[in-house]
C-alpha cells in the first residue's frame, strides 16, 4: 500500500491518498495520470491491469486501487 | 454564397427541425430548440454593438446556443474553458476588456469573486428572452462575411495567453472543405472529444449545423476508461470522430481492442500533434475497413488546412503525412523567400487562403510577426501564415511535418509555450531560475531549476498556475543551471540529462 500511494503522490503532492475516495469524480486523476499509473503499476508491482477492469470504481481511492492489484496477484 | 454562419442553422431547421442536434447522451438540443435559444439570446445581447462577450460554461448543448445567441447579436464570442485558473481567467480579461458574459450557475460565481466589471448573465435565464425579430434582422443586414466570429486562446510564449481572431468566412470556408473531404452528411453521428472552447470542436459545431448530423459531446471522464467509452460509442451508434491523436493513444496504449470494439465507426479523423505509428497501426489493426485521415492545421488558419487519407492496404510505415492542402487552402514550403518544391528538403510552412484568421486580439506586435506578405512576391498585399513549422514533401508529393523552428510544442492536443511554463516558474517566490526543456524522444516536458523550493513545493506552486497540461513531466532542482560560454542557458546541456534520466 505504501508503494501505491508513494506512486500517487509523485503525481499529485498536494492530495492525502489514505482519506480521498473521490479521484475520478472530482478530477484529481486525469486520463493521463491512468495512463502513466497503469504502466507504474505494472512496473512496480508486475501486475497488468486488464482494459475491462480500468473503471472508476477501481481508481476512485487508493484502497480500491489497491484491493485491485492484490486480486490480479491472486489470480 | 454564405456569408454567415447561421445560415447554417437556418436552413437546416427548416429540413430537420426536431432531430436532435447536439447532446450529452440524456440532455439532447433539437435543431428548433438550439434555433429558437440562439434567437432569444440573440435578441437579449442585441444591446451590445460589436463587443466581445464570454461564454463561460462546463461542456453542453446550451454553450453551442450561447455561441450561436452572441453571433445572432452581432457580437464577438470568447468561449473559456470554465475549470481554468482564476488567475489566468482575469489575466484574459483584463487583456480583452469583454462588455459581458455568458455563464452557468458556477461559472458566475468565479466571475463575480473576481470582481471585474462585467455584465454577467446566466444562460438558463436569458434564453429565454422573448425574441426581436426586427432587431435580429437589423443586424443581419449591416453583417458581412468578413465580421469577427470568435476568439479562441492558445499558449503565447511571453507568458500570456493570446487571442486568435476569427471570421464567417474562415470558418464557411473550413467547414465547406472538412465536409467534403469527410463526407459528412445527415447520417453522420459525430462522438466529440475536444473542448468546446477551442477551435477544434468547430469540426463537429458547424457540420453538424450545416448537413443536419449530430453529435455527441462525450464525457470527458470516458477518455480515461476505455471500455465505457466504447460501450457508450456503440450505444448511440457514433460513427465519426474528429479526435486529438492522444486521446486514440491513450485508449490504444490501455489495450482494449481484444475485449470490445466499435461497432458502428466508419470514419476517424486525427491531428492537432503527431500519432505515433505504432498507436495508429493497433486502431487500424482493430478496425481495418474504417476511413483514416490525418489532418493538420494551426488555430491561426480556422482550425484544419490539409489532409492525408491513409490507404488502408499500404499504411505509411514510418511518419504518417499531412498530405495536400483543403481545397480553398494552400500551403508552400519556403526557405528566406525562395520556395522548395524538391522533396526531403526542409523549410518553413506557410498557409494561404480564406482560412488566414485577422490575427490576435490587440497585439498588433505578435500579429505582423507571423501574418505577413508572401515571401514569394511583392506585388500586390497577400497575408500568408508563417505557421513556425518546419515541413518537406515526401516522393508521392505529399507534405510532411518534421518539427517547429521555436519552443512550442504540442501536449495532449493543446499548443504549449515552454517560454510559458518557464516564465511562471521563473514568478514562484523560491525559484532563483528556471529553464523548461522538451524531449520529443521521450515526449516528456521537464523543468530545470535552482532556489530553495523543493520538488513537491514547486510542484504545489505549479498545479496553482498552469492548467494541467503544461504541467512538467520532471522537475529537477540543480544548484545552479548549466551555462554556455556567452551566459546563456546551456538547453542542450539540459536536454541531454532530462534522456539520461528518462533512460535510467
Amino acid at each position: 500500500m505504501d508503494e501505491l500511494i508513494k506512486i500517487l503522490t509523485e503525481m499529485h503532492p498536494e492530495i492525502d491518498f489514505f482519506n480521498h475516495n473521490e479521484l475520478i469524480e472530482q478530477c484529481i486523476l486525469d486520463s493521463f495520470d491512468i495512463v502513466a499509473l497503469v504502466a507504474e503499476i505494472n512496473d512496480v508491482f508486475d501486475v497488468r491491469i486488464p482494459p475491462l477492469e480500468i473503471i472508476p470504481e477501481n481508481f476512485n481511492s487508493a484502497a480500491a486501487l489497491y484491493e485491485l492489484i492484490i486480486k490480479l496477484r491472486g489470480e | 454564397m454564405k456569408k454567415n454562419v447561421l445560415e447554417y442553422l437556418e436552413q437546416t431547421v427548416k429540413v430537420y427541425p426536431n432531430k436532435i442536434a447536439f447532446t450529452d447522451g440524456t440532455n439532447g438540443k433539437s435543431f428548433n430548440e438550439i434555433y429558437n435559444a440562439a434567437r432569444s439570446l440573440g435578441s437579449f445581447l442585441s444591446c451590445y454593438k460589436r463587443s466581445l462577450i464570454l461564454v463561460v460554461m462546463q461542456k453542453c448543448p446550451e454553450m453551442i446556443g450561447a455561441f450561436l445567441g452572441v453571433a445572432y447579436s452581432g457580437n464577438i464570442y470568447v468561449p473559456l474553458d470554465a475549470n481554468m485558473h482564476q488567475s489566468r481567467i482575469a489575466q484574459i480579461i483584463q487583456k480583452l476588456s469583454p462588455t459581458a458574459a455568458v455563464c452557468d450557475e458556477k461559472s458566475a460565481e468565479i466571475l463575480h469573486a473576481l470582481d471585474c466589471k462585467i455584465d454577467i448573465f446566466l444562460y438558463d435565464e436569458i434564453s429565454q428572452t422573448k425574441t426581436d425579430n426586427e432587431a435580429l434582422n437589423k443586424i443581419r443586414r449591416r453583417q458581412i462575411d468578413t465580421d469577427p466570429l470568435y476568439i479562441v486562446f492558445t499558449s503565447g510564449s511571453t507568458g500570456e495567453p493570446k487571442g486568435i481572431v476569427a471570421n464567417h468566412r474562415s470558418v464557411i470556408s473550413y467547414i465547406d472543405d472538412l465536409t467534403s473531404i469527410l463526407g459528412i452528411n445527415e447520417s453522420t453521428v459525430f462522438g466529440n472529444q475536444t473542448p468546446l472552447y477551442l477551435d477544434a470542436s468547430l469540426k463537429e459545431i458547424y457540420s453538424v449545423l450545416k448537413c443536419g448530423a449530430s453529435a455527441f459531446l462525450i464525457p470527458k471522464s470516458h477518455f480515461m476508461f476505455p471500455a465505457k467509452l466504447i460501450s457508450y460509442m456503440n450505444e448511440y451508434k457514433i460513427n465519426t470522430v474528429c479526435w486529438v491523436s492522444s486521446a486514440f493513444s491513450i485508449i490504444s496504449g490501455l489495450g482494449i481492442f481484444s475485449d470490445i470494439r466499435p461497432k458502428y465507426l466508419h470514419t476517424i479523423a486525427f491531428g492537432s500533434e503527431v500519432f505515433p505509428i505504432n498507436h495508429f497501426n493497433t486502431w487500424l489493426e482493430a478496425l481495418p475497413n474504417v476511413g483514416f485521415f490525418n489532418l493538420y492545421g494551426p488555430t491561426e488558419a480556422t482550425g484544419m488546412s490539409s489532409f492525408y487519407q491513409i490507404d488502408n492496404s499500404s499504411p505509411p510505415k514510418e511518419v504518417i503525412p499531412i498530405g495536400k492542402a483543403f481545397p480553398n487552402t494552400d500551403i508552400f514550403i519556403a526557405v528566406e523567400g525562395k520556395e522548395i518544391t524538391e522533396p526531403e528538403t526542409h523549410g518553413i510552412i506557410y498557409i494561404r487562403g480564406s482560412g488566414i484568421t485577422l490575427g490576435y486580439y490587440c497585439d498588433d506586435e505578435k500579429t505582423n510577426e507571423v501574418f505577413i506578405q508572401n515571401p514569394l512576391h511583392n506585388n500586390y498585399r497577400e497575408i500568408v501564415y508563417n505557421t513556425g513549422d518546419v515541413g518537406k514533401y515526401d516522393g508521392q508529393g505529399n507534405l510532411v511535418y518534421v518539427c517547429r523552428n521555436d519552443h512550442q510544442i504540442k501536449r495532449h492536443g493543446y499548443r504549449v509555450e515552454l517560454m510559458e511554463i518557464e516564465k511562471n516558474a521563473n514568478e514562484i517566490d523560491g525559484v532563483t531560475v528556471a529553464c523548461c526543456i522538451y524531449s520529443s524522444r521521450f515526449d516528456s516536458i521537464s523543468l530545470f531549476y535552482s532556489g530553495e523550493l523543493n520538488e513537491k513545493e514547486l510542484l504545489i506552486s505549479l498545479r496553482a498556475k498552469l492548467p494541467h497540461y503544461m504541467i512538467p513531466n520532471l522537475l529537477t532542482k540543480l544548484d545552479f543551471l548549466p551555462k554556455q560560454d556567452n551566459h546563456k542557458i546551456d538547453r542542450a546541456e539540459l536536454l541531454k540529462l532530462t534522456e539520461d534520466m528518462l533512460n535510467g
